[in-house]
């Protein structure tokens, strides 16, 4: 019954998104315009539709209705409650239902609250937005339907993959999908405005929310999963350049670049065709990535689904949306007003640099995780892997970095370098001597984790200086909230760099009683033992690790799951200031000695890696709460005057 | 500077990023990306030692050699026709037993054994290494030992 009238509410969903669409495009056409009052009232209630849907469904997981195919191919009544609701959207149908429900309700949003825009544009845009979700929403409904039944219903169900059931990854999901949305509320935006011929400083600042709101989302989401991999995959790495990650770290960057150029436009109104060009970019980008992680091209936990049809049907959507909108944007395009000149040597200059920078790594990443797929379809199977990641990206995120160093310090329109010249010259000593300091200390070290350390001692200074010489009380809160994620990217690559050049790592084999050292630690096997849990049993390895007279408990452990049948390693950590210690424990030496395979690292400040991942988001939620207290402020004020 | 010639120069900044993204790719990919082979393809291949490639088959039975340090083991990888000596130091996945699929990442050595430093096995049921799908495991059980050592 729960399962119908959801699959009802999704029908019905569809059919308000196809009003909106109607409706949007009598008014384009210049028509009576009667469908355009109810333009609006269709996006509330397609919104609170797929509400509907998406709880009945988690309702299902809820009470583990096992004649529903999904909740049975998904779930288990023992498994513990947490993971039964998570599992809603830990699977194929279930996440495309929550896609579907994020965008019609910021559908919904954008109805309610948006009143900066010309209403036409406003309606121009709701149109592009039910556009979209009618795509999604025959993706579900023919592709996709998540209450489908199965008839008879099994007694236990399958269960889901170990590896998600962890309760960071519960979270993590949700938070990629809504910057996934965010950035397709960015181009039906964009979209709307060319549409409206409405491209100037007004649209930018009703686009940029959305923009900041989905790269807040997408930094979280992406730091959440680079953590999650690190401490459930066990092999110590925190960022695989596997095409998962990709599929979220392309979106990211183009969502990076269309920040900062929405910001020009809404300021300073110049860079319009480039703002535009990137919001379909970025959008672009998420499609891609839903198609790449949806698709089952790829074999990895986050390709649920095996079925051709459905990686046609999203490829399809892709094409089609993205097409169309690059049509539009070559039609439209020559009636964009030129943007306000400006020097090279500039604030926009910067954001220039900032962007070519960002989008020539968006371009290496998205050809390196492509190339693998075009060349096994002309019959060659290759893989690119970190090698090829690291050597065509690193050198120019050092050159985004190095302008990052300048940028933000640059005045609007027209400045000169010399009026900074203490500056700089400050930040080349900084600079020079870092790394000139570690190369001494270490000079077995690459070249780039070396340059990455100077380079972010130098900006972890260089992003507070746009305060300087500013009254604090006064300085508006989004320019706090750029220096805090300025600060959080040195943090952040201080950590990398830390990381990849000074890790250090001892791979053993233990009996109970003996030791291994690593990094000056020195870490003992005290005994194994089995350990059970809700559905899984485990062998723990006690360990004590001591340093200079400290000393601390470790118990990595490795897991057996029983549904689905599958072994897992859960490392141990230890987290002092400057560093972490990593214990993974394996299978017993086969031999039969007694043996356990151990493997230690010591990662110097990686920690920094995800402190400066939140401090990039905080600064993004910082300037956002700025905007937002902004707007709120100014009809209070005028109802004052008016008073 | 004409706001005209301004729109145009940035128009050519973009290009010639993109220009160079795609020559930094290429680049990149000439040298970094790595090819599939089974032991018969590594064969005829002529591979220098040195270039990271993979090598995927069937782990030979019986083949599997632990070393003293109880982390170091060597086995050999096999398809229809052709074997292959590989060696690995690390905590080899869950599943890799002998008789069953596996995929490794690494390099040749100048001596002709091949370094792993990964390994991928079969992982459930559900799932096997998509280089592996076209392989007869079934097959490539039957192949004798083809190393000439």
């Amino acid at each position: 019954m729960i399962a119908e009238a959801g699959l009802a509410a999704l029908w019905l969903a569809a059919a308000m998104a196809l009003l909106q669409l109607v409706g949007g495009l009598t008014l384009l056409r210049g028509g009576a315009g009667q469908l355009v009052p109810l333009i609006k009232p269709a996006a509330y209630v397609q919104g609170a539709l797929c509400t509907l849907a998406f709880f009945a469904l988690m309702w299902l997981f809820y009470v583990t209705d096992l004649s529903v195919l999904l909740v049975a191919s998904n779930s288990h009544i023992d498994k513990p409650i947490i993971f039964k609701l998570a599992g809603t959207w830990g699977n194929h149908e279930g996440s495309m239902l929550l896609w579907v429900a994020v965008l019609s309700v910021s559908g919904a949003a954008i109805a309610f609250f948006e009143n900066r825009v010309d209403p036409k544009t406003l309606s121009a845009t709701l149109a592009v937005q039910a556009f979209i979700a009618l795509g999604f929403f025959a993706f579900l409904l023919f592709a996709s339907n998540p209450f489908e039944r199965l008839v008879p219903a099994p007694l236990e169900g399958a269960g889901l993959n170990p590896l998600l059931q962890d309760v960071g990854l519960a979270f993590h999901p949700p938070t990629l999908y809504m910057g996934y949305v965010g950035l397709s509320i960015a181009f039906s935006f964009a979209v709307g405005a060319l549409l409206t011929n409405q491209v100037g400083p007004a649209f930018a600042r009703a686009m940029r929310p959305w923009v900041l709101g989905a790269w807040i989302f997408l930094t979280i989401g992406i730091a959440a999963g680079s953590y999650w991999a690190y401490y459930e995959l066990g092999w110590g790495g925190w960022w695989f350049w596997d095409p998962v990650e990709n599929a979220s770290l392309m979106p990211w960057l183009a969502a990076t670049a269309l920040l900062h150029s929405v910001s020009v436009l809404a300021t300073r109104n110049a860079l319009c065709a480039w703002t535009i060009m990137l919001a379909l970019v970025a959008f672009a980008m998420s499609m891609a990535g839903t198609f790449l992680v949806r698709s089952g091209i790829l074999t990895s936990v986050h390709a649920f689904a095996v079925d051709p049809e459905r990686g046609a049907f999203i490829l399809a959507l892709m094409l089609m949306y993205t097409s169309i909108a690059f049509v539009i944007f070559a039609l439209r395009i020559g009636t964009v007003k030129q943007g306000e000149p400006f020097q090279l040597v500039s604030r926009e200059g910067g954001i220039v640099a900032n962007n070519i920078f960002l989008s020539v790594i968006l371009a290496v990443v998205l050809i390196g995780t492509l190339y693998p797929l075009a060349a096994e379809a002309m019959g060659d199977k290759i893989s690119v892997g970190p090698p090829y990641f690291n050597k065509a990206t690193v050198p120019v995120m050092l050159l985004l970095m190095l302008a990052l160093l300048i940028g933000p310090m640059l005045r609007w329109r027209r400045d000169a370098l010399m009026r900074m010249k203490y500056l700089l010259i400050g930040a080349a000593v900084i600079l020079v001597s870092g790394g000139l300091a570690a190369w001494i200390l270490a000079p077995e070290v690459g070249l780039y984790p070396l340059l990455g350390i100077a380079l972010s001692l130098a900006l972890a200074v260089a992003a507070w200086m746009p305060l300087r010489g500013r009254k604090l009380l006064r300085t508006p809160l989004p320019t706090f909230g750029m220096v805090i994620a300025h600060f959080g990217i040195a943090v952040s690559v201080f950590g990398m760099a830390a990381e990849s050049g000074f890790s250090k790592e001892t791979l053993t084999a233990l009996a109970p009683g003996e030791s291994a050292e690593v990094a000056g630690w020195k870490v003992q096997l005290e005994d194994v033992k089995p350990v059970v849990g809700d559905n899984w049993v485990a062998v723990e390895g006690q360990m004590v690790a001591s340093k200079n007279g400290d000393m601390f408990e470790l118990g990595p452990q490795s897991r057996q799951f029983f549904k689905p049948e599958m072994q897992t390693s859960e490392a141990a950590l230890l987290t002092r200031w400057n560093g972490q210690l990593y214990a993974v424990i394996a299978q017993p030496d086969q031999e039969g000695d007694g043996r356990w395979q151990v493997r230690l690292w010591w990662k110097p400040f990686v920690t920094f890696i995800w402190y400066g991942g939140i401090l990039i988001a905080l600064g993004g939620a910082i300037s956002l709460l700025g905007r937002m207290f902004r707007r709120a402020k100014k009809p209070a004020i005028n109802k004052w005057e008016r008073a | 500077m004409k706001p005209k010639h301004q729109r145009l120069l940035l128009a050519l900044i973009a290009v010639v990023a993109l220009v160079s993204a795609g020559l930094i790719a290429a680049s990149a990919l000439r040298e970094e990306a790595s090819y599939f082979y089974t032991p018969t393809t590594l064969a005829a291949a002529n591979v220098e030692p040195g270039k990271a490639i993979r090598l995927g088959g069937m782990v030979q039975k019986g083949s599997i050699l632990r070393a003293a340090d109880g982390v170091s083991i060597t086995f050999i990888v096999q398809d229809q026709a052709r074997s292959q000596k590989v060696a690995y130091r690390g905590i080899t996945p869950d599943l890799f037993v002998e008789g069953s699929g596996v995929v490794a990442d690494g390099r040749l050595r100048p001596d002709g054994i091949f370094v792993a430093e990964s390994l991928l096995a079969k992982h459930d049921e559900n799932y096997v290494p998509k280089e592996l799908a076209d392989i007869d495991m079934t097959a490539a059980a039957n192949t004798k030992n083809t190393i000439s050592q």
